[in-house]
Parts: C-alpha cells; structure tokens; sequence
C-alpha cells in the first residue's frame, strides 16, 4: 500500500485537524462513475460545481474545484473500472472523494511526473493521456491524498478550501 | 472581436449559436488536448480545437468558454450539438487547419487568452 500526501502550507493546519477528525458534512453528494463511459463522464464534477456555485463559492476557487474534479473523474473512467465519486461540503471548504474499482497505480510518485501516461490509445485519441491530469489536479487543491497498490483500488481524494490563501 | 467576424474570417459554418453572432470574443486558446484546454484557461476563452467527442462539451461546465471552432473540417455529431445548444455554447466549423485558424485569428487582433 502507498499512501500519497500533499499539503498547501497556508492550510496546513487547518487540514490536519479534519484529516484527524474527519467531521460530518454538511451536504454529501454521491455518484456512480461507469467504466469508460465517456459520454457521462464529467457529469458528477459539473453537478458539485453547480452546488458549489449555489452556495456562493467564488469564482475562482470554483474552477479549481471543477478543474481537480473533472480531471480525477476522468482518471476513474479512463483508467480504472468506474468506481464512485463523494462530495463532501462543509462550511469552509469542500473534499471530493474518488475511489475507484482499481486496478489501482504501480508507482504514485511515477504517475505525478508531467507527460507520464498509461493511457491507451482509445483515450489518447478523444484528447486525454497527456500525463497532466494528476499534476494538474495538484496544482488547483489545497490537500491531496492518494492511497493506491497495484492491483488493487484507488483513493484520491482532494481538499479545497472557499477563500483565497492569505 | 465579434463572433459574427471570426465565423466571416473562417469562412466558417454555424452548428450552434446563429443569434449569438454579436457576442463580443476577448482572447482565444488553440489545442486537442483536455488537461492543456483545462490547465491553460483561466479566463472567458475562444477553444479552437479538432476534438469532437462529448467531453469538449462537458468542459464547457468546468471553464467559460465563449464557443468552440472546429478546425480542419471537423463536424460533431448530432448528440454533441445537442449537448451545446442545452448550454447556449456556440459552435462553428471551419475548413481551416488549426494552425491557419489561429493565424487568422491572431493576424485579426484576436489575442491568445492568460495562461
């Protein structure tokens, strides 16, 4: 088992303690991700973004919500057997939960690398596979946490929070 | 720049959007890959692109995109122009190559978005 972690120093504190604590939410949304169902993909992301949007999230923060979620769904159409997708939203932030029917990563590190891709060539031909989704979805978050083992199912799950880093 | 002009300067057919052609178009962003479109949009964008399956659509809800010009020829199906006029995403298609297209566009005035 591999265990992944990356924090944004601003929030560092703030997202020990709920990694700790793991709190209720406030509002959970819940979605079932198809393999290679590329037709829907995108469909869970677009509707937490929308809730996001409802609750007066800003903008910004938004599209980097939006941004690390479509990427890891597509991660879970494209590379693994479908899986599920929670969205947690609590008062200050939001943590969107991608845990997939594996067969999970060989090598997180490897996989964080820009240009790195498994992706074959039905996925590389409708414009995925650049090897960007993981690094761009670091990029926009202020947690990450993988937990992966070959063979086995993923879990990639992302911390956002609503206001900008001070 | 008006989007009626960009789909004069294209020669370009109008698959979604006919009412839209007074939409003002401030920047533009040329690419057939997602994470780059994803990564490299931070503001109300222009997508050129010769990617024509659902997901370009669907990108629509995670960034602003003005419209999308599909280059070199490139007509999505039926079910993807349906999925555009649900969100009054414009849509046109020009015989251009990618590489023309931007020059077009860029020769217009029409800058390269924020990246």
């Amino acid at each position: 088992m591999a265990e992944y972690w990356y924090f944004n120093e601003a929030f560092a504190e703030e997202a020990s303690s709920y990694f700790l604590e793991r709190p209720e939410p406030v509002i959970v949304m819940d979605f079932t991700i198809g393999e290679r169902d590329f037709v829907n993909a995108g469909n869970a992301s677009s509707q937490i973004k929308m809730a996001l949007k409802r609750l007066g999230v800003d903008h910004d923060i938004l599209r980097r919500i939006a941004i690390a979620s479509y990427e890891a769904e597509i991660n879970e159409t494209a590379h693994a057997r479908g899986g599920e997708i929670t969205g947690n939203i609590y008062p200050e932030f939001v943590v969107i939960k991608f845990y997939d029917k594996g067969p999970g990563m060989k090598d997180i590190e490897q996989s964080m690398v820009p240009g790195f891709s498994t992706a074959d060539e039905q996925v590389r031909e409708m414009g995925f596979g650049a090897g960007l989704g993981l690094p761009n979805i670091k990029k926009n978050v202020d947690v990450l946490h993988i937990d992966s083992e070959e063979g086995g199912r993923t879990l990639l799950e992302f911390m956002i929070f609503f206001r900008k880093k001070s | 720049m008006k989007l009626g002009e960009i789909v004069k300067a294209l020669e370009a057919d109008v698959l979604v959007g006919a009412t839209a052609m007074e939409k003002e178009i401030t920047c533009a962003f040329a690419s057939d890959l997602i994470s780059d479109i994803l990564m490299c949009t931070k503001e109300p964008t222009l997508l050129l692109s010769g990617l024509t399956n659902p997901q370009i659509i669907r990108l629509s809800d995670m960034i602003e995109l003005f419209g999308i010009v599909f280059v070199r020829g490139k007509k999505p199906s039926q079910e993807i122009v349906e999925m555009a006029k649900e969100r009054d995403l414009p849509l046109i298609t020009t015989q251009f190559t990618m590489y023309k297209t931007s020059g077009i566009l860029f020769n217009l005035g029409l800058r390269s978005c924020k990246i």
